[in-house]
């Protein structure tokens, strides 16, 4: 069937099989392998998006759902997916060794800029309990949790500029 | 023009960009022209004969372009999946090593032993196909427990292996161990079992391999800790390939804690299909089938005596364990639990006697193999329960008995009765900071502040040492190892004067693009930015064991540091040509050549200039071009260590024990880059907490299935199970590696159970609790509050 969304700011149309699973979609056919799978429960969040605006969980969700929708992934961050550029949300995972072997990478940054729009002063305990979808087998979790504190302030200062 | 960044600096890791834009290259990213799909059909039976598969239906199926089965391998006459370990009982002779088929032949022996191969063109075909496979098991019964399966009515899994016993081990003098206990003053005894781990890296296994018939030449791509091992083992050991016909490419890897380390025979089986169907061929896992394929870790039963005199000293240490292999021998398997455990059991300690007997076990489970700190956290666990179990039998306060026993830090080197020789280490330091950092003093009243709210809060330690940097060949050789345990870099100097490292280790998290690049801008007074990595390709990286054991920096970083080396000897012999000098006069610093006490100086962008456009040059006594290799292989391991203090609240309603602080001082030799050692430390630890409170691989006795066979079943550390821990070296030089180094990927796994059960035990050590085994969950706590002699409620 053919679906058409707005894919990281661009208008997208494809042609594909119902039974697809976004993550799938995203990886296989349109190339976007950012978006990673990491389990076949929905546990890990490695695969995590934004729909709409809120994050999901690509993996559970099948790709007739995006019809008319709006769809960011983590190659969709900064706004222009050319360039090397960072959201203020990456450039703290940078600062604060928020990542080791990356393959969480995208779906936590993608599930900590979600906590950081819908919560402009995040505790630690707020963090650590929004990351509860997204699993990190690398980092024990305390520098990620530094990282999403400080980038959500970042994220915040720049609005308020 | 960038800047050098040297050593001990914490410059933002060179890897970041690309995993933080979603731009990393991992194996399930690649794709390759006229790719097929393939899928494994597993045993779904932890035991049974295979009579027979029909291949019809799942020919039929569309897109199927193969299936491939055991049949099909024997014909080919290929070989098995090779133990890199041959171990020997005390007589010295050797274990028993059934052979390990890639897809089974005559029975399965675990639920995910492979039977075949299927090959269509997208996986949704194969899967379907997969399907239609008709195999013909005659169902036999299961055992999965070690206790179980050395029992003599056990079932037998092999045909000559009785008992289904590997191999008896035995290491250390039995008979002076006998002497010392008939002369204790206190026996302190302790029973315990270390539970089965899934390593669970987030990125699943997968590969893709492709046949290029035009060069005769194969490439896999996999999910790999040591591509050089895999081309060697599988190229010359499994399917007969010329080494030099075959590429192993590990690109980025989503973590591996030694479950990458390993030869599969998924690798095996897609190189050997690509080429019979003419196609690439590429499998990804999904994280069940990783479940009941990547290989386990731990899996112990042990039973240790403590021997002490009255005043609380350590006269001998006897050890008792049966350690579960699985079903087949993987690629490290036997050497984990034995020279990776027993040679540990000294610890921090100047325990005269050791013996440790270990009995190796097979099972119809998955294999059994190493997992981030490997047969050391097993060993530090034994020791560091019991050392609290004597303690608190003899009315000795715990850091007191451990500061008794402790090895000074004047007594290094230290020769340990259990063939390990400590080089350095300061134990009594790492303990005295640990106690500072984790306000030990204060502990009462936040006892009193728990109990206040009906909560018990205990306070755990291990005081640790571990054996790391694996490994002098030799001394590995004399233990049963059938290679070398070396390391090779190679570096490029470019004729602009930027580097190219080519290294053998591999960086699957632990930041060695970054690590590795400060070494060579610290010697060789390049830019940082100046220098990359290069990695995990057998056709770009000369040679290589891989990334396992802490040794990367250690092993790794030597041969980089021994090359620089080289590199900056070739350097002066240019440098003295050209300025006209004795090579005897050249100095070499902060980049610039010079004759010593001179204003005359060459860049070291000059001298390569001069390397690769040899007009003025020494072409009569040397070559052109700058590039030099090293092969390192350590005199010994090294032993890094440090003292742990875990804090615990439990819940006595519940049974939730909560993790509520936790400190880390950790002696790991120099540190090169701070921020990535508190990383590796923190993940460290965290996995080490996840044995002790929530992980556990859980199989069912008879039918062999596993139960804990998800992440809905296996219960994985979550950032809101943990505190901000509190971690900090206190390091002594190791004095026989280049730069001082230990190692640090291990420490946290190996020194944290022990530190996080015995702050369990502490919280219930008023009820009467003696132990607990891991892991303390609220199931396991409540049962044992509800057991307990005491009514269940706060002082």
């Amino acid at each position: 069937m053919q679906i058409s969304f707005t894919l990281n700011g661009r208008p997208t149309s494809v042609d594909v099989e119902p039974a697809t699973l976004v993550a799938e979609l995203l990886r296989e056919q349109l190339h976007l392998t950012g978006t990673h799978i990491g389990c076949d429960t929905s546990q890990c969040g490695a695969c995590v998006v934004h729909l709409n605006g809120l994050p999901v969980k690509s993996c559970t969700l099948l790709a007739p759902a995006l019809d008319g929708a709006t769809l960011l992934t983590i190659e969709g961050l900064t706004g222009d997916p050319g360039s090397n550029q960072m959201h203020p949300m990456q450039e703290a995972f940078r600062q604060h060794h928020g990542l080791q072997c990356g393959f969480c990478t995208p779906g936590m940054l993608m599930t900590a800029v979600a906590l950081a729009t819908e919560k402009p002063d995040l505790t630690e305990a707020d963090v650590r309990h929004g990351l509860e979808g997204n699993i990190c087998r690398c980092t024990g979790y305390q520098n990620i949790v530094i990282s999403v504190m400080a980038g959500a302030a970042a994220m915040h200062a720049a609005k308020g500029e | 023009m960038g800047n050098v960044i040297g050593i001990g600096a914490a410059p933002k890791r060179k890897e970041d960009q690309r995993f933080l834009t979603g731009r990393g290259n991992y194996v399930s990213d690649i794709k390759r022209p006229g790719m097929a799909a393939g899928v494994f059909v597993r045993s779904p039976h932890g035991h049974a004969v295979l009579r027979g598969i029909d291949k019809s239906a799942a020919l039929a199926s569309p897109g199927v372009i193969a299936v491939l089965t055991g049949d099909d391998v024997a014909d080919d006459g290929l070989g098995s999946l090779p133990c890199g370990w041959g171990i020997t009982d005390a007589k010295g002779v050797p274990m028993k090593e059934p052979p390990f088929p890639m897809l089974a032949q005559d029975k399965v022996r675990f639920v995910g032993d492979m039977v075949a191969f299927v090959i269509a063109e997208t996986p949704e075909q194969a899967n379907a196909a997969a399907d239609l496979l008709k195999v013909d098991y005659e169902v036999l019964p299961s055992v999965v427990g070690v206790l179980e399966a050395v029992r003599p009515d056990a079932p037998q899994l092999f045909d000559d292996v009785p008992n289904n016993i590997c191999c008896n081990w035995e290491l250390g003098d039995k008979a002076a161990v006998e002497t010392a206990f008939k002369k204790a003053a206190h026996v302190a005894k302790l029973s315990l079992v270390n539970n089965r781990l899934i390593g669970n890296p987030m990125e699943p296994r997968a590969a893709i391999a492709e046949y290029e018939p035009g060069t005769d030449r194969y490439t896999l791509w996999t999910t790999s800790q040591f591509p050089h091992v895999v081309r060697f083992l599988m190229g010359a050991l499994v399917l007969n390939i010329p080494q030099h016909k075959l590429r192993v490419v590990a690109p980025d890897v989503g973590g591996g804690f030694g479950v990458k380390q390993f030869h599969y025979g998924e690798e095996a089986v897609i190189t050997w299909a690509a080429k019979r169907v003419r196609r690439p061929v590429k499998w990804v896992a999904s994280r069940s089938e990783g479940y009941v394929s990547d290989r386990h870790g731990r899996d112990h039963v042990t039973e240790a005596e403590l021997a002490l005199d009255e005043t609380g000293k350590f006269l001998a240490f006897r050890v008792n364990t049966l350690a579960n292999m699985g079903g087949y021998l993987s690629t490290f398997g036997p050497n984990i639990p034995t020279n990776l455990y027993g040679p540990l059991l000294g610890g921090v300690y100047t325990t005269p006697a050791i013996y440790c007997n270990v009995k190796v076990v097979f099972t119809n489970t998955v294999p059994v193999d190493a997992y981030r700190g490997a047969g050391r956290p097993e060993a530090t666990f034994v020791l560091e329960r019991i050392v609290d179990v004597a303690a608190s039998e003899m009315g000795i306060d715990r850091v007191e008995i451990r500061r008794r026993n402790m090895i000074p830090k004047e007594a290094y080197p230290y020769q340990t009765p259990v063939l390990v020789q400590y080089d350095s280490g300061d134990p009594m330091g790492c303990l005295d900071g640990a106690l500072v950092a984790a306000d030990v003093k204060k502990f009462g009243v936040r006892k009193a502040a728990s109990a206040s709210k009906g909560k018990f809060r205990g306070l755990g330690y291990s005081t640790y040492v571990e054996a790391c940097g694996l490994a002098p060949s030799r001394f590995a050789g004399r233990l049963g190892a059938r290679g070398g345990l070396y390391e090779s870099a190679t570096v490029r100097v470019h004729p602009t004067g930027q580097v190219t490292v080519m290294i053998g280790t591999h960086n699957h998290g632990q930041g060695h693009e970054t690590t590795f690049a400060q070494i060579v801008s610290d010697k060789l007074g390049v830019a940082f930015e100046n220098v990359d990595i290069v990695f995990g390709d057998t056709d770009r990286v000369q040679f290589g064991m891989g990334t396992y054991g802490s040794r990367s920096l250690v092993v790794g970083g030597a041969a980089l540091s021994k090359a620089t080396d080289k590199v900056i000897v070739k350097g002066k012999k240019i440098a003295a040509h050209l300025l006209e000098a004795s090579e005897a006069d050249i100095q070499f610093e902060a980049g610039k050549f010079s004759v010593a006490g001179t204003d005359r100086i060459k860049t070291f962008e000059e001298i390569a200039g001069a390397a690769y456009v040899p007009h003025n040059y020494p072409l009569e006594v040397l070559e052109p071009g700058l590039e030099e290799q090293a092969y390192y292989d350590p005199v010994n391991f090294t032993y890094p260590g440090g003292c742990h203090i875990a804090e615990v609240e439990v819940d006595p309603e519940t049974g939730t024990v909560t993790l509520v602080n936790y400190t880390a001082v950790d002696d790991v030799g120099t540190v090169i880059n701070p921020m990535i050692v508190e990383g590796q430390l923190h993940g460290g630890i965290v996995q080490g907490v996840g044995q002790a409170l929530f992980e556990n691989a859980v199989y069912d006795e008879g039918s062999g299935q596993l139960l804990s066979g998800s992440l809905m079943d296996y219960c994985m550390p979550r950032a809101d199970h943990l505190p901000m821990m509190n971690v900090a070296t206190h390091s002594t030089l190791c004095t026989h590696t280049p730069m001082g180094v230990k190692g640090c990927g291990e420490v946290g796994t190996i020194g944290s159970p022990a530190a996080v059960i015995n702050a369990v035990v502490d919280a219930l050590s008023h009820l009467g609790v003696t132990h607990v085994d891991m892991p303390a969950t609220p199931n396991r706590i409540w049962r044992l509050l509800q057991n307990a002699s005491l009514p269940v409620a706060a002082e």
